[in-house]
């Protein structure tokens, strides 16, 4: 026994095991998330119960689980149709179930509110609709929802050209409040002709307000008949229904289909529902570009000042001082760089901006208030530290004598570092970029006093002039998480959110790292240092 | 007119002048006189920490980088001082090219390696840098080796290779002086036997400081000898002499290896 502990083999499993650990635990952890947010989307069938009181439930099987009230087996079933039942959820138990059934004409719809319906379509009423006598209802709301996607049209373009116009009076209505601002008496003669060219803007916009009220109540006219499973009859205007599907009677293709259309929408559509249905877009696109920002900020600041750490700085009792403070900067909790980008950027910075360049809408704030500008600038903070110590490691890591070579050949000690030190030390940067983008990704506490709302009516880069837009909030993956599966309304059906956006932003964190480090990788290959 | 072009070639073009050299408190050069002769090669040897290595780097200022170095006496390089703050580092280095122990060849192409020289002074005429390439690969006995190969990266070079690569670098900003600090130290007996005979070729054109641990090769391509001991020059003086008739007991213990 002695023996077999002095060969060192139990050391060996020790430390095995332990790996072994830290792999299962991460495993199954990203196991859960990819399983739970894959399988959200496949369309699941729609199960018919009679129970034995006589009354029936339809809806999804979402898991089974002992009863902890009398140690039974029961059912979660999403029920839907929130709007008729009060909640999306019940739970059935084994014995009190008669029949199950898989009727072949169960629908599911998904709407722009209330969530879910699940049902039967009894019939469509719309004027003028095209379809023979004798069409089944089916192939009528299939024609009578083109039809409403063709009027649809339109009306967006309304809605289009009264944002265009809401821009223009508000443009409108900011210069006025800078000329007022300036001297109500020597610019009265701009101040009339610009109200005046703002009355018109409200009025063109009020016309436009009436026509799509008219297209609307016109679009909403055409709704469908449909009941739910205890023969409740509801009539749901067709603009509502964003998606159906006949989920019992769909064919393995047609369900990668409904799938594919799913995912799609996941990634270019806006959200809706309080976050919990519809797209992520606005998310991804806010947390892709405050980590660019982040980057654009912390890399060019990082690096030079590592440059000046590591080759200008006199070695010295001061330098090492500064040395350990950056270290611990970046251990310090990311809260605290919370609080003070909201004191330093928001209200110091922010504020004089403000009351610098735009003391006319004073009260309200311009960039005295969170944005994409301060969140970036704030996580760049945040992983700065990051950025200097793996740059000085690897400016520390290249060879004395490729150096000495260089100073040797005449060069200054600039042109050495830019020709030679800068490139060979660039693999090592990237990894410290890696990281950093990856911390600032996933940096959620921060960002909740600096700049993210929970719905952005817009977007922080568009096409009006000047195309990024800094001073406006954004949306963030890490927040919407938080967001959605913690304070929303309806918590339980946005579980499945939750995981689908955890699942999205590890895959925006492993996408930006494994491009970088497929950069790094490139450049280590060509200033691999030679060995004898 | 024959006559004074040969006396300025056996003019000192470096001559060194009480020279001491102190690293914080250890004193690493004592008081070093010697003159080196244009086109001649002269060879420094001694046991390890004698300060060979430490006075070549004298020469082209290389000890400004270690902060603790305080240099006092004078270094003439054609008459014109070096151990001044006024003296102009970066035209000094390209006078007095170097070549060091670690063959040091940048992570870049063979091309842009022996024009790196060229390139930061200012040099970036195609026909200029590739007329530099072949004289100076060519200089260097490795213009045959590596012809085909110019923009392979000059990483992949064996060890002979890449020193040669490091003289040519070094030759390519036409230099007066070649330094070489223990220039065979890692390399092979062939490789080293190229880079003597190379050494002998040069030294029509250039003026060649050896800094060596193998007496033998001090003796095989040095025209003049000087061995430190403990930060002191013991002796300097023709080869030949220094081999065969020491006048210092220490130089010729050492020289017969009963010590160092």
């Amino acid at each position: 026994m002695k023996k077999f502990w002095k060969t060192g083999e139990p050391y060996v499993l020790v430390t095995g095991s332990a790996l072994a650990i830290v792999l299962v635990m991460t495993l199954s952890l990203i196991g859960v998330v990819v399983f739970n947010g894959f399988s959200y989307y496949w369309p699941k069938e729609l199960v018919r119960f009679e129970l034995k009181d006589g009354s029936a439930a339809l809806g999804q099987i979402m898991q089974r689980e002992k009863n902890p009230a009398n140690g039974d087996q029961r059912l979660q079933l999403k029920v839907g149709n929130r709007d008729l039942l009060g909640q999306d959820f019940r739970w059935i138990d084994d014995k009190e179930i008669a029949t199950r059934t898989r009727p072949a004409d169960a629908m599911l719809l998904e709407r722009r509110e209330h969530g879910n319906f699940f049902g039967f379509l009894k019939g469509v009423t719309a004027e003028g609709l095209d379809v023979p006598v004798a069409a089944t209802p089916d192939q009528k709301l299939a024609v009578a929802m083109k039809l409403v996607a063709g009027k649809n049209k339109g009306t967006l373009k309304i809605k289009e050209q009264m944002s265009d116009l809401n821009g223009r009076a508000e443009r409108i209505r900011l210069k006025l409040l800078n000329l007022e601002y300036r001297g109500k008496e020597k610019n009265s003669a701009a101040i009339a002709e610009l109200t005046a060219e703002r009355e018109k803007a409200m009025d063109e916009f009020n016309a436009l307000n009436e026509q799509l009220a008219a297209a609307q109540s016109d679009i909403t006219r055409i709704t469908g008949q449909f009941v739910d499973v205890s023969g409740v009859s509801k009539d749901i205007a067709l603009i509502d229904i964003i998606a159906y599907q006949h989920p019992n009677s769909m064919s393995f293709f047609a369900k990668c289909g409904a799938y594919l259309e799913r995912v799609r929408e996941l990634l270019l559509d806006d959200p809706r529902e309080s976050n919990t249905e519809g797209g992520l877009f606005p998310a991804i696109f806010g947390t892709v570009m405050m980590v660019l920002l982040m980057s654009v900020f912390s890399l060019p600041f990082g690096v030079v000042a590592a440059i000046y750490l590591r080759e200008y700085a006199r070695d010295g009792l001061l330098t090492r001082m500064v040395r350990i403070a950056v270290n611990n900067l970046a251990g310090v909790p990311s809260i605290v760089y919370g609080v003070f980008g909201l004191g330093f950027f928001v209200y110091g910075v922010g504020g004089s901006i403000d009351s610098m360049f735009f003391p006319e809408r004073l009260p309200t704030p311009t960039f005295g208030t969170g944005g994409i500008l301060w969140s970036s600038l704030t996580l760049a903070l945040l992983t700065v530290p990051v950025v200097i110590v793996a740059t000085e490691e690897s400016l520390a890591s290249v060879p004395k004598g490729i150096r000495e070579g260089s100073l040797a050949l005449g060069a200054t000690k600039f042109q050495t570092l830019t020709k030679i030190l800068l490139p060979m030390a660039t693999p090592g940067i990237m990894t410290g970029l890696i990281l950093s983008m990856a911390r600032a990704a996933g940096e959620v506490a921060p960002l909740m006093i600096v700049g993210v709302v929970k719905l952005a009516p817009t977007l922080p880069f568009d096409t009006t002039f000047p195309f990024f837009h800094m001073d406006r909030k954004f949306m963030h993956l890490g927040f919407h998480i938080y967001d959605v599966g913690f304070q929303s309304p309806n918590v339980e059906a946005a579980k499945p959110m939750v995981y689908v956006t955890t699942m999205l932003l590890l895959a925006i964190v492993v996408v930006a790292s494994s491009t970088a480090i497929y950069l790094r990788n490139r450049m280590r290959r060509k200033y691999t240092t030679s060995t004898f | 007119m024959a006559q004074t072009q040969e006396q300025n070639d056996k003019s000192p073009i470096l001559s060194v002048a009480d020279l001491n050299l102190h690293y914080g408190d250890a004193h690493a050069l004592k008081g070093i006189n010697l003159d080196m002769i244009r086109h001649q090669v002269t060879a420094f040897i001694g046991p390890s920490g004698c300060g060979k290595s430490t006075l070549l780097r004298c020469f082209n200022r290389m000890n400004d980088l270690v902060e603790s170095a305080k240099i006092t006496g004078s270094i003439r390089f054609n008459g014109s001082e070096v151990n001044e703050s006024s003296t102009d580092v970066i035209s000094l280095r390209r006078r007095i090219g170097m070549v060091f122990q670690q063959s040091n060849p940048f992570p870049k192409s063979i091309y842009e390696n022996i024009v790196y020289g060229l390139r930061i002074s200012g040099v970036n005429d195609k026909a200029t840098l590739d007329e530099a390439v072949e004289r100076s690969l060519k200089s260097a006995a490795i213009w045959n080796e590596v012809k085909d190969r110019l923009n392979d990266s000059a990483l992949g070079l064996s060890g002979g290779q890449a020193q040669r690569i490091c003289i040519a670098r070094a030759i390519a900003v036409n230099p007066e002086i070649i330094l070489m600090d223990e220039p065979c130290s890692a390399l092979d007996p062939i490789s080293t036997l190229k880079i003597e005979e190379l050494i002998d070729e040069l030294k029509d054109k250039y003026t060649i400081v050896i800094v060596t641990h193998n007496m033998q090769q001090a003796a095989r391509v040095s025209d003049v000898t000087a061995f430190f001991y403990l930060g002191e020059l013991i002796e300097a003086g023709a080869t030949r002499k220094i081999f065969t008739n020491p006048e210092k007991k220490q130089t010729e213990d050492y020289i017969t290896g009963r010590f160092g």
